[in-house]
């Protein structure tokens, strides 16, 4: 049996610069017995054909929350508030839900974390895989049928033809993640949201489903925002990165420079909490304490409570996200001294 | 931690098979989920576990808590086989190993405090802590020790976040003073920060009590940081053996090369991309493995031998304790490792 | 011990992770910690609240009700016969009319509540508690002890049940305690299935695995982990089958064979107005009300207790109602 290898981390130099989703100060409200809660706060991203943004942060940092709001897929206690989620031109936030049905699929498509719930059990892969081709392009059932098998095969299913037919169940986990995948490219779409795709996998999965979608984003050069808590899996899959903590972007840049160089405290302690570089026995630098409940952010920079270089304007201006260098951003007041310290 | 071993280990595992009937399944009705397993793990040591989903990590961890009986093999702690012992004298042993589990939400019961969880283990082995006095005591010190506020005790498990969560899984498993520890993939569902925070406090702890951990885990970075040695589980099999570092520097069986491969690399230098191994397939079912080598079906190594012939353990000639099971392992001279194969 | 494949959030080629979206529905940690009592829970739903108080006066009137009417229910006054109600002109113990020997429906009502009750409260009592801890019982164990129980529970539920009971009361006579035995009995099997069910998927749940590992016998790990998760469900299922037994009194005494005279219940009343039905509908229709009211009454309870004994979905019952236009959309100029 055959192995294929792969070259991971280069560059990608044939990427045309083209802007496909311009997220412009978006707000996502949660309506609680508690009152009303930001679980995203201004967020503002860019993503561009051909290139991979990472969005990256723990749980509970809104990351997952600004996904849903993209693809227009909000549980019913959020609303998005204000902002703007423009992509190729048009404003999704602005659109009513039939307007927006339009997008799902040639536009926009998205790849949930746990395959298994994705999918329908009572329905064949096939007839999910055709599902997109029967509503956007009115295909009768089996020629959307010949569409699958075609996806399945591009996707790295093997025996399509026979497998076309088979329940959800009948898959193995990252098979099915293959079929989500399959599922959201169906139609070609320019921007694709893939929402944790790999942390329910196995790591020698992970390494497929990573190549698979490195793989049709060159072919395709559709723009991929790629949320993920994992840091290596940044490190090697994405282009940019946009680092959220607590709601809030708090920096942005080129993946490389922003890992070799944070420019803020909350990118630096989680780098240095990954035990890749930390002999043994040696205690990691964890970052002490949480991250503060949605209810209970506090006034001024919301890092303030864990940060080391916290000063007391920190506790009374938040910070806006401002440029820092070439291509990157930051939100803290002392980033410079970071550099230092 | 103690970088040589003891002569008399604290558990020694040998031989271990274990099979499961499942009615009804296509072919074979035997699933295979430990096929003769041999470790040893010393005192104060900590053993880490490799392996994907369907490798018997599981059954493996659930066997050694004595939650199943393996139907061949021995299991012997500080001499004794336990699944030899009658009910009485069996559950003063089940004091000698306890386990952490991996969901910090699952592995308690939402509708218990607490304290209530940390503390139900002296319920069945009251002798340990006879007085409430006692059992109080204890309790906080046990809250103390794993980095909660002992006042906190009759909080129910919704109002801690996962990392304070899992503490309490620690303070459960330190209940009874046990010798061993098996951690099945205990910081695996919490956030980085945290996840370095529970890290620490388990060093901490084996190095204030001496307690051995079996540390199982699909994060390589994470088995690197914390363990001594290494196994690496395919299928039923434990198909590398080492020290840490003689087996993440110098893998010998294909499995592991590929799984450091595999792993996503925070390369914060470097400029230079790498190469690395995708493995064709997934892992055959357990219900029907392969014959001869049970990793031939992905190996890009694999010859006409490897499915007739069964390899044999080797060790190393760099270290006597590196055992791997190949037919074609890996070699590595000092400076340079084999080159990894193109596709064929 | 639990199958490998008994663990259904590992499929091969992936690992078991929290569930995605409960970022979502899972709310901050310190609004779980503020649990009001579950007084408190009650008083916010207006409905659930109502229902709580017409139980309790149920409750109060088969109690204290035959005390206080005395022997009204059972004096006869033949110069009074059908008196409609609504009028006080004979008095204040025939607001509510009176039946064709010239009682006072109002009395009778009364002390009939004590009877109903006095049927279907030990009714429900036994058949939860044989079913729960058998049910419990057999879903823990599985295997022989599980299947056995399961098929003496389709034998049961494959006799209707109301015919089982009216050929049993035929034979022996149809006595307040044989009526209770026999409808315990028939219900048995819905508390045995449940209990099973639950029991079964809890045992192989990971906080039970855990209290095996520390050696705790089968007996203990029912009492301390199994029966407080199922017994919400179970007494939701009561509070139903309450009003079930109420009902399947009722038609036992209009078929004739439930509550015998001078005895007197909700069903036996209106039993005994149907021949009056065009003339003096009042003597079926109070105590019809009564059983619609106390049932649904109880309906409405066991649907909130559903909610308020499930620690995980408790706080949706401190939401405010939903307003429409809750959260008004802020102009994109005063953002940056």
């Amino acid at each position: 049996m055959s192995t294929i290898t792969q070259t991971v981390g280069a560059p990608d130099v044939r990427a045309e610069d083209q802007l496909v989703l311009d997220v412009n100060g978006l707000v996502v409200e949660l309506r609680t017995p508690k009152g009303t809660l930001r679980a995203v706060d201004r967020v503002s991203f860019q993503a561009f054909s051909g290139r991979t943004i990472a969005l990256l942060g723990e749980s509970g940092c809104g990351k997952s929350m600004t996904a849903k709001a993209i693809a227009g897929l909000l549980d019913p206690i959020a609303d998005v508030a204000a902002g703007q989620v423009r992509l190729n031109g048009t404003d999704l936030a602005a659109l009513t839900p039939k307007e927006r049905r339009k997008f799902a699929g040639p536009e926009l498509g998205i790849v949930f974390q746990d395959a298994l719930t994705a999918l329908n059990p009572v329905y064949t892969v096939g007839t999910q895989l055709g599902e997109a081709f029967r509503i956007h392009h009115r295909l009768s059932a089996k020629a959307a049928k010949v569409k699958a098998v075609e996806l399945m095969r591009r996707v790295g299913i093997p025996e399509p033809e026979s497998r076309v037919d088979s329940y959800p169940h009948q898959f193995s986990g990252g098979m099915r993640q293959r079929v989500l995948i399959a599922m959201a490219v169906a139609l070609n779409p320019r921007l694709l949201i893939a929402d944790e795709p790999t942390t329910a996998l196995d790591v020698t999965v992970q390494a497929q489903i990573m190549a698979l979608l490195r793989d049709l984003r060159t072919e395709t050069h559709m723009a991929v925002v790629l949320i993920t808590h994992d840091l290596a899996l940044v490190a090697e899959e994405a282009d940019t990165v946009a680092v959220m903590y607590a709601g809030k972007v708090v920096e942005t840049g080129p993946v490389r420079e922003v890992f070799a160089e944070p420019h803020h405290p909350y990118t630096r302690g989680l780098l240095d909490s990954v035990p890749a570089n930390i002999g043994r026995g040696e205690d990691l630098k964890s970052i002490a304490g949480s991250p503060p409940e949605l209810h209970n952010i506090p006034v001024g920079c919301v890092y303030q409570s864990r940060c080391p270089l916290v000063q007391d304007i920190c506790r009374t201006v938040s910070p806006p996200l401002e440029p820092s260098g070439a291509g990157r951003t930051v939100a803290c007041h002392f980033s410079k001294e970071l550099e230092n310290a | 931690m103690p970088e040589t071993l003891l002569p008399e280990p604290l558990l020694e595992v040998r031989q271990l098979t274990k099979n499961f009937h499942v009615p009804g399944a296509k072919g074979n009705n035997t699933l295979c989920a430990l096929d003769k397993i041999d470790l040893h793990v010393g005192r104060g040591e900590t053993l880490g576990l490799v392996g994907e989903s369907g490798c018997g990590k599981s059954t493996l961890a659930r066997t050694l808590l004595m939650l199943e009986t393996p139907d061949s093999g021995s299991v012997r702690f500080d001499g004794v086989d336990p699944f030899g012992l009658k009910s009485r004298d069996l559950l003063a042993w089940r004091r000698r190993v306890q386990m952490v589990f991996q969901d910090p939400f699952a592995s308690l019961n939402a509708r218990m405090t607490a304290g209530e969880i940390v503390s139900e283990p002296w319920a069945t082995h009251r002798d340990l802590y006879p007085t409430k006095a006692a059992r109080q005591a204890r309790l906080s010190e046990l809250f103390t020790l794993v980095g909660l506020r002992p006042g906190d005790a009759g909080k129910s498990p919704q109002e801690f976040s996962g990392g304070q969560r899992q503490r309490i899984g620690i303070a459960r498993a330190l209940a009874l003073n046990p010798d061993v520890i098996v951690l099945d993939e205990p910081v695996s569902a919490l956030d980085l920060s945290v996840q370095a925070q529970v890290l620490n406090l388990l060093n901490e702890l084996q190095q204030r009590l001496g307690v051995a951990y079996i540390f199982i885990s699909h994060d390589l970075s994470v088995v690197r940081h914390v363990a001594d040695r290494v196994a690496v589980m395919y299928l039923g099999r434990i198909v590398e053996t080492g020290s840490t570092e003689e087996v993440f520097d110098r893998p010998r069986h294909p499995y592991t090369a590929a799984l450091m491969s595999a792993s996503p690399q925070l390369d914060v230098s470097g400029l230079a991309p790498r190469e690395r191994i995708i493995l064709q397939g997934e892992m055959p079912s357990p219900l029907d493995p392969p014959s001869g080598c049970r990793f031939r079906t992905r190996c890009w190594k694999a010859q006409d031998i490897c499915a007739t012939q069964a390899p044999e353990p080797r060790v190393s000639l760099t270290d006597p304790r590196h055992i791997s099971e190949c037919h074609f392992p890996l070699e590595h001279t000092d400076t340079e490792p084999e080159p990894l194969a193109h596709a064929s | 011990m639990s199958s490998p494949l008994a663990n259904p959030q590992l499929p091969p080629g992936g690992r078991a992770v929290t569930p995605p979206g409960t970022e979502v529905i899972a709310l901050p940690r310190s609004l779980a910690a503020s649990k009001p009592g579950l007084f408190h829970l009650l008083l916010k739903d207006r409905f659930a609240t109502a229902a709580a108080i017409v139980l309790v006066l149920v409750g109060l009137t088969a109690l204290l009700g035959p005390t206080l009417m005395g022997d009204l229910a059972t004096k006869q006054n033949l110069t009074a016969t059908n008196r409609p109600p609504f009028s006080l002109a004979e008095g204040w113990q025939f607001i509510l009319g009176s039946d064709s020997l010239g009682r006072s429906m109002l009395a009778r009502l009364v002390v009939a509540t004590q009877t109903t009750l006095s049927v279907a409260l030990p009714a429900v009592g036994i058949s939860l508690v044989i079913g729960s801890l058998w049910g419990v019982w057999a879903g823990y164990h599985r295997g022989w002890r599980e299947t056995i129980s399961m098929r003496i529970a389709d034998v049961i539920m494959s006799f209707p049940s109301l015919l089982l009971a009216v050929v049993v009361l035929y034979v022996f006579s149809p006595s307040a305690a044989n009526i209770v035995l026999i409808l315990a009995l028939t219900r048995i099997p819905i508390y045995l299935r449940t209990a099973r069910a639950e029991s079964a998927e809890l045992q192989s749940r990971t906080f039970v695995d855990a209290a095996r590992t520390f050696g705790t016998k089968p007996s203990s790990i029912i009492r301390r982990h199994v029966i407080p998760v199922v017994l919400p469900t179970l007494l939701t299922l009561a509070t139903l089958e309450f009003c079930y037994v109420m009902l399947a009194e009722s038609s036992l005494s209009f078929l004739g064979i439930g509550i015998q005279p001078p005895d007197v219940s909700w069903g036996l009343m209106v039993a005994q107005g149907r021949q009056y039905l065009q003339t003096a509908w009042w003597l079926s229709l109070f105590p019809g009300l009564a059983i619609v009211i106390t049932t649904v009454a109880a309906n409405v309870l066991a649907a909130w207790l559903r909610i308020a004994t499930d620690p995980a979905q408790r706080w949706r019952l401190t939401l405010k109602h939903k307003r429409k236009r809750f959260i008004a959309r802020v102009p994109v100029k005063e953002v940056a």
